[in-house]
């Protein structure tokens, strides 16, 4: 296991690398100077050719890529070119914010994802199943800005309960609501998986109460995909971070890196995707190892 | 055919009449200023108006034609290049298929939505570059499914006896693999236009995507959230819209997938 978490980790580096590489060709091959963005346009050429030397603007392309891996390499990912505090700074500062909503909307998704999927599977189509198989369709259906501004539009304007700006519930619910649909169906369908393996069949025909059959032999196998799931939605969560930061007005770094972009404000974008793609790639390494831990079937290597 | 996916053909097959006929249909001219303020929904304006007093109904309608094809054109490209990628991933395998799949591993440690921002800002944001976007960061599910196809086709005996008769490799990919790979395909592209509607609608609320005066069912939320107290039609409307062609797509993409015996 330790010889494939290592492999797997030097695996992330030309991953990462490949990521860093596009996102600046990107940003730099774009037509237009991010100078225009910030300075004065009556300023004078010397003192606009002074920025640019400071900012590396003047280098060719490559150059600049490699000035700014090399930095990177070593933690400096360079300075806001609005504000002229060191990235990292910035980004410290706004993670925690993205992290109260995402860790509780984790939390709360996997509270409710599991039970549900699990009475849903066992009592496949009856009413509790047709009820949420309903709703978690339409949950996948509904953009998640939308039912943003539909949650604001229902609890802030008409029922006066919440804060449309600056409280934590409203996009907090936003985030859950979005990531739950999704994490239901698969925890449904996991379970109804598992309940048609021969040693379900087994457990009822020697004779088990069903509710040992399905807490202790179906349950328990039907929770594996979801720690592998747990891992690959990452990427859709903080994709969901982003608008709703934005709607709601939450100072995390979505909303940051979505006005960086509107800036062209480059080391702070390179700084924000950087640390999204390694929280993703890191998700997928620990949903990998995760799975190996709780099915002991599974074996990454082969055993000496 | 399950009720859901009746209902989901119905409701595409009205929104696609809807937009073809959308000039016929329109009441008003979708730009024109019908009324000097905010109306809510009547017998005159179904919909209600707009802030600037156009008429959200005829609005609606043209901006169905706008998202359909936003989302239709997308979809292609995510599955041209998603098929491409896969089958020669899949066929040649070696460092062909080690290279596009790292390219894949690539993508999708983006959060897509901030790459297509990021891309957006920097093109000129306009219906073009909002599809040709689109596709080029949502080819990469299709890519995986595809090239898992091949590996499992290019095993059978057919293709062997394909081989044994001399066909050329292009010839074995496109008329013999190809084809026996179409089901999960046409499943994951119309789950795919659904994903392209919505990311279209968020692009547009945001400011860019399709750009005003043309109208698309994001770009008519985008000034809505200002009018929320005295106005919430103008967030409801277009936001159901979506709800219900991304629902359709959804349905429509299931009930092919159980007829075309499609594995989830």
């Amino acid at each position: 296991m330790r010889r494939y978490i290592l492999r797997r980790l030097l695996q992330l580096i030309p991953l990462l690398i490949g990521i860093s590489l596009i996102s600046f060709l990107v940003m730099h091959l774009a037509p237009g100077d991010p100078t225009a963005l910030f300075i004065d346009p009556n300023v004078k050429p010397e003192e606009l050719a002074r920025v640019r030397t400071n900012w590396g603007l003047d280098q060719p392309i490559y150059v600049q890529y490699f000035l700014w891996l090399k930095n990177a390499l070593l933690l400096d990912f360079g300075r806001s070119y609005t504000t002229g505090q060191p990235v990292i700074n910035e980004i410290a500062e706004r993670l925690p914010m993205t992290l109260l909503l995402m860790i509780p909307s984790y939390l709360l998704t996997l509270l409710i994802c599991i039970p549900v999927g699990v009475i849903s599977a066992v009592r496949k189509n009856g009413w509790f199943d047709n009820l949420f198989t309903f709703l978690s369709f339409a949950g996948m259906a509904i953009p998640t800005f939308w039912l943003g501004l539909m949650l604001m539009l229902l609890f802030s304007v008409q029922l006066r309960w919440l804060p449309a700006v600056g409280g934590i519930i409203l996009p907090l619910m936003t985030m859950t609501i979005g990531s739950l649909a999704g994490l239901t169906r698969y925890q449904r369908a996991a379970m109804l998986e598992v309940l048609n393996q021969d040693f379900i069949r087994t457990a009822r025909a020697k004779g088990l109460p069903e509710r040992v059959v399905i807490f202790k032999h179906a349950l328990r196998n039907a929770l594996i995909p979801i720690v592998t799931i747990l891992g690959l939605s990452l990427p859709d969560l903080f994709g969901g971070a982003f608008v709703i930061e934005t709607i709601f007005a939450w100072p995390g770094m979505g909303r940051l890196g979505v006005q960086c972009i509107f800036q062209r404000n480059y080391p702070v974008i390179m700084g924000v995707v950087m640390l999204s793609a390694l929280l993703i790639v890191l998700g997928n390494l620990l949903a990998d190892i995760g799975y190996a831990l709780v099915d002991p079937r599974i074996r990454y290597e082969r055993r000496d | 055919m399950s009720g859901a996916t009746k209902f989901g053909f119905l409701i595409m097959l009205l929104l696609i009449t809807g937009a073809v006929l959308a000039p016929a249909l329109a009441p008003f001219d979708p730009d024109a200023i019908s009324e000097s303020e905010i109306q809510g929904p009547s017998a005159r304006h179904w919909f209600g108006t707009d802030d600037l007093g156009r008429d959200l109904f005829s609005r609606a309608l043209f901006g169905a034609r706008i998202s359909l094809t936003v989302g239709v054109v997308a979809v292609v490209i995510a599955v041209l290049i998603g098929t491409i990628g896969g089958a020669l991933a899949g066929y040649y395998g070696g460092w062909l298929d080690g290279l596009i799949m790292r390219l894949v591993d690539i993508m999708l440690a983006f959060p897509s939505i901030f790459l297509i921002l990021a891309i957006q800002t920097m093109l000129t944001p306009n219906i073009y570059n909002v599809m040709i976007v689109i596709g080029l960061t949502s080819w990469m599910g299709v890519s995986r499914l595809v090239r898992g196809e091949f590996l499992r086709i290019r095993e059978l005996q057919y293709v062997e006896a394909a081989r044994a008769i001399g066909c050329s490799d292009l010839r074995i990919i496109f008329r013999h693999i190809l084809p026996n790979a179409a089901g999960p395909i046409i499943v994951a592209g119309t789950l795919g236009m659904a994903g392209a509607v919505l990311t279209e609608s968020a692009l547009s609320f945001l400011g860019l995507g399709v750009q005003p005066p043309l109208s698309s069912w994001g770009n008519m939320l985008m000034d809505s959230q200002a009018y929320m107290r005295d106005a919430p039609w103008l967030a409801i409307i277009p936001g159901l819209l979506i709800l219900l062609t991304v629902l359709s797509l959804y349905f429509i993409g299931e009930g092919l997938r159980e007829k075309l015996n499609v594995r989830d």
